[in-house]
């Protein structure tokens, strides 16, 4: 176990540092630069300008050795001008020469400058996880016990009424994207032309202060368009359970219905559920990143959107370290609790 | 003119219309609730003679009542669309839509009646026709499919230029006449006009197209990719596997949006990386029918070879007319590949709609290639392809002639919930204003435009929300049909 462990986190930082050379070098081809550069400095930079822009900020160096500078294994850039002032990554102005450090990088714990918001990558980052964080615990708080009822009501009698109502309500939810039901509740419940107004369209001020009123319809809308899928899942491996040998030998005994529900099944039917839950958490992100640029919540997907609009390198890097811990942890967590939850599959 | 309300002339049935919808939900709520509390399953009733009649007691009452108002719910649509098509306008918004898609339902009725007719000829196909939730979807599919077709090919079921600007028109909402219309004008704006004054209707219809056009054809190229590289990753497992799903596992870590965003963006269309993986992926369906065909008949070169020469023609055709654009595949400042000259490129795809084809492509098909992987691991222990491989077949054969028909159930559902995630994806798009220019009429970028003033006129974001749902449900009703009626032989 502790083996599977150890080369799953091996394979998971060469993973990481794949997908962040890609992100990397999309980042850095010269049309983003140049976009960057015009917008840092001046729109109507020459391309001297602009390239002299690059130029003294390093962006210009070979792509290895850019990206080394932000891993923190090779020395950070320092330019020299004409007049002497010495300008580099890793330390301001007015650093004393001998307290300037020659790495900066991810290993040192530096994520660099944000140009988008001006500020420090990591600080913005840590913020705005919070507040995703937030509203991802009120989704899953939502969809995980909504979606595991439906599905085992729907799997307890297989081909009944009441699974063809919940298998077809599941199915509705699976078909309404994000953007698509958060525009219906939007305009059915906030807007004036139906004049119901019991909510907020604008989660903006659940940044501050989450109440029942501005918080719900986000909350919904990502946990509906995720419900479905889990739902299904749990039906299936509920129906699979209640067709084994133990359950008829339960009925034939004369426990209850209920009881054979409650008692004998649910618990080996909610093993499958479990590794769904936790790859869906990803799948949530992409939602999340459609909810808050919907409901102007500004957390870690609009933090995305707007890093992603304005080429921010360092940002838009740190945002997929995140996205893609999130992505292979779950995907650890899931395979790690499926062997503790299933005592039938042992890993040798 | 007066504006048209939404009934007109039927309105006298809108009562018996709420009754029978408030009467359905309250039915299916109270069947629910008396399944889970209520006694065991309804058991059909026993007559004396031996004879059984429908299920007894509450619940028997209760799925009754389900049944019959879902029956006086369709039957009320029907005589909304009906009375629309005879009377048109006279019936109001319903009824000018009825009337306006009437080349739509003339064509499901065709394909319904003769899909039925020969059911039992159909295989797989027909079958669809003896499951109701099939039906229902396939209905919805070919609703949009033919609305796409219909009106975006040919033009026929719009109303008014989808791109052009109706002074007065801002903002109205649905029903409302046009201002300043001449003789031969249609005189309504039948769902009301966006904010920059355009007709909503119209621009519906239009957007149909654009789904239907690229949706189905870029899930077919993922799909082309995740074969050809999942059976033989599933097939000789090994390094080849690792690596593979290493590669597959790397982009699905991904956000999507994130992705979409590195790729769909005009600085980095202009450095053509989009243009070279679409040469990259776009040349997996030409690999996948040169195997496929090589592997079958290289026992007869006679037949094989003008077979090859004639298929791998088109195909190569077809895959140079669709990357080239303006007779070159790469063409920015530093540098330009020649491609196709413009008069032999049939295929005019424009850089934008390229990108996005080649971002949907990628991201589907890593899961297509998880899939057929998966599918190719747990087939190639079957008896069937142990006797292949001792009649001393090749490699490609037994993938490609033994495997992949026999995964062809769980592929073809995956097919059509695939095209709903691709739908999806394309809404994703058009909502953050990637890949497709600001005035096309797809429905993300409707939605994306809508949005802004959704709290006082939420009509012009909600049609294409509908639409999108109703086709993207459609589709995973009929990948449900499907995946039943096959696993029931």
């Amino acid at each position: 176990m502790g083996l599977f462990i150890l080369r799953r986190l091996g394979v998971m930082i060469v993973t990481a540092l794949c997908l962040t050379f890609i992100v990397f070098f999309l980042t850095n081809l010269y049309p983003n630069l140049e976009k960057l550069a015009k917008s840092q400095g001046n729109v109507r930079m020459s391309d001297e300008a602009v390239e002299s822009f690059l130029d003294k900020r390093g962006y210009l160096d070979p792509m290895p050795v850019k990206f080394g500078r932000w891993l923190g294994v090779v020395p950070g850039w320092v330019t020299e001008a004409p007049d002497g002032t010495v300008t580099g990554r890793c330390f301001a102005k007015d650093t004393p020469p001998e307290q300037r450090p020659a790495f900066c990088g991810v290993l040192q714990g530096n994520w660099g400058q944000s140009t988008v918001f001006k500020d420090d990558v990591g600080s913005i980052v840590l913020e705005r996880l919070g507040k995703t964080g937030k509203l991802m615990g009120f989704v899953l708080l939502v969809m995980v016990p909504a979606s595991l009822i439906v599905g085992v009501l729907a799997g307890m009698r297989e081909g009944s009424a009441l699974d063809r109502s919940l298998s077809t309500f599941s199915i509705a939810t699976t078909a309404t994207p994000e953007y698509v039901s958060g525009v219906i509740f939007i305009a059915v419940f906030s807007s004036s032309a139906f004049g119901l107004k019991w909510f907020k369209g604008s989660a903006r001020s659940a940044m501050e202060d989450i109440t029942f009123e501005n918080f719900t319809l986000p909350v919904l809308t990502i946990a509906l368009y995720g419900m479905g899928y889990i739902a299904r899942m749990t039906r299936a491996s509920m129906t699979e359970v209640m067709t084994t040998q133990y359950i008829r030998t339960a009925r034939l005994k004369g426990v209850s219905f209920g009881n054979i529900v409650l008692k004998h099944a649910l618990r080996n039917a909610l093993i499958a559920p479990f590794t769904v839950i936790m790859l869906q958490i990803p799948w949530l992100l992409n939602g999340v990143v459609i909810v808050e640029t919907l409901f102007n919540y500004r957390g870690f997907g609009w933090v995305l959107v707007q890093a992603a609009g304005g080429n921010d390198i360092e940002l838009l890097l740190a945002v997929s370290v995140v996205s893609v811990i999130v992505v292979l942890l779950t995907q650890l967590i899931s395979d790690i609790g499926y062997v503790i939850l299933n005592p039938r599959i042992r890993i040798s | 003119m007066e504006p048209l309300t939404w009934t007109g002339t039927l309105s006298g049935l809108n009562v018996a219309f709420f009754a029978v919808v408030v009467a359905l939900a309250l039915s299916v709520v109270a069947r629910m609730f008396f399944a889970v509390f209520g006694p065991a399953a309804a058991r059909p009733g026993v007559n004396s003679d031996g004879t059984l009649t429908g299920p007894v007691g509450v619940s028997g009452v209760l799925s009754k009542a389900v049944r019959y108002s879902f029956f006086a719910l369709a039957t009320l649509v029907l005589i909304y669309v009906l009375g629309g098509v005879i009377l048109g306008t006279r019936a109001g918004i319903v009824g000018g839509l009825a009337r306006n898609m009437l080349p739509v339902w003339i064509a499901l009725i065709v394909l319904f009646a003769v899909s039925i007719t020969f059911k039992r000829k159909l295989g797989l196909y027909g079958k669809l026709f003896d499951s109701t939730i099939g039906m229902i979807g396939f209905a919805l599919v070919m609703f949009w499919v033919f609305t796409g077709i219909m009106g975006g090919a040919f033009d026929m079921l719009i109303t008014h230029d989808p791109l052009s600007q109706f002074p007065g028109m801002k903002n109205k909402l649905p029903g409302t006449p046009l201002s300043g219309a001449g003789e031969q004008d249609y005189q309504w704006f039948l769902l009301g006009g966006d904010n920059l004054a355009r007709d909503v209707f119209s621009r519906l219809i239009k957007g149909a197209w654009i789904v239907v056009k690229i949706a189905p054809m870029a899930t077919l190229f993922a799909f082309m990719v995740g074969i050809t590289l999942g059976l033989p990753a599933g097939y000789y497992s090994g390094r080849l596997d690792t690596f593979l799903s290493f590669l597959a596992n790397l982009i699905l870590a991904f956000p999507v949006i994130l992705l979409f965003y590195l790729l769909v963006t005009p600085e980095i269309v202009a450095t053509g990386i989009p243009n070279f993986m679409a040469a990259v992926l776009f040349a997996f369906p030409i690999i996948f029918c040169a195997v496929l065909l090589n592997a079958r008949y290289f026992t007869q070169p006679a037949l094989r070879t003008p077979l090859l020469i004639v298929v791998l023609g088109g195909l190569v055709w077809t895959y140079l007319a669709l990357i080239s654009n303006n007779g070159s595949i790469v063409a920015n400042d530093s540098y330009r590949i020649p491609g196709l000259p413009a008069a032999v490129d049939w295929i005019d795809m424009g850089s934008g709609l390229l990108t996005v084809f080649v971002a949907v492509v990628f991201v589907n098909a890593p899961t297509v290639f998880r899939i057929v992987r998966g599918l190719a691991l747990d087939i190639k222990t079957r008896d069937y392809v142990a006797a292949a491989q001792t009649r001393g077949e090749g490699p490609w054969y037994i993938m490609l002639w033994e495997i992949l028909p026999n995964a062809r159930g769980p592929l073809i559902v995956d097919f059509c919930l695939r095209i709903g995630y691709t739908t999806i994806l394309l809404g994703t798009l058009g909502f953050f204003g990637l890949g497709l220019e600001s005035e096309s009429p797809d429905w993300g970028t409707t939605i994306n435009s809508g949005r802004q003033l959704l709290s006082i006129y939420p009509h012009a974001a909600m049609a294409p929300a509908f639409a999108l749902m109703t086709l993207v449900l459609g589709l995973n009703l009929l990948a449900d049909g499907l995946r039943e009626e096959s696993l029931r032989d």
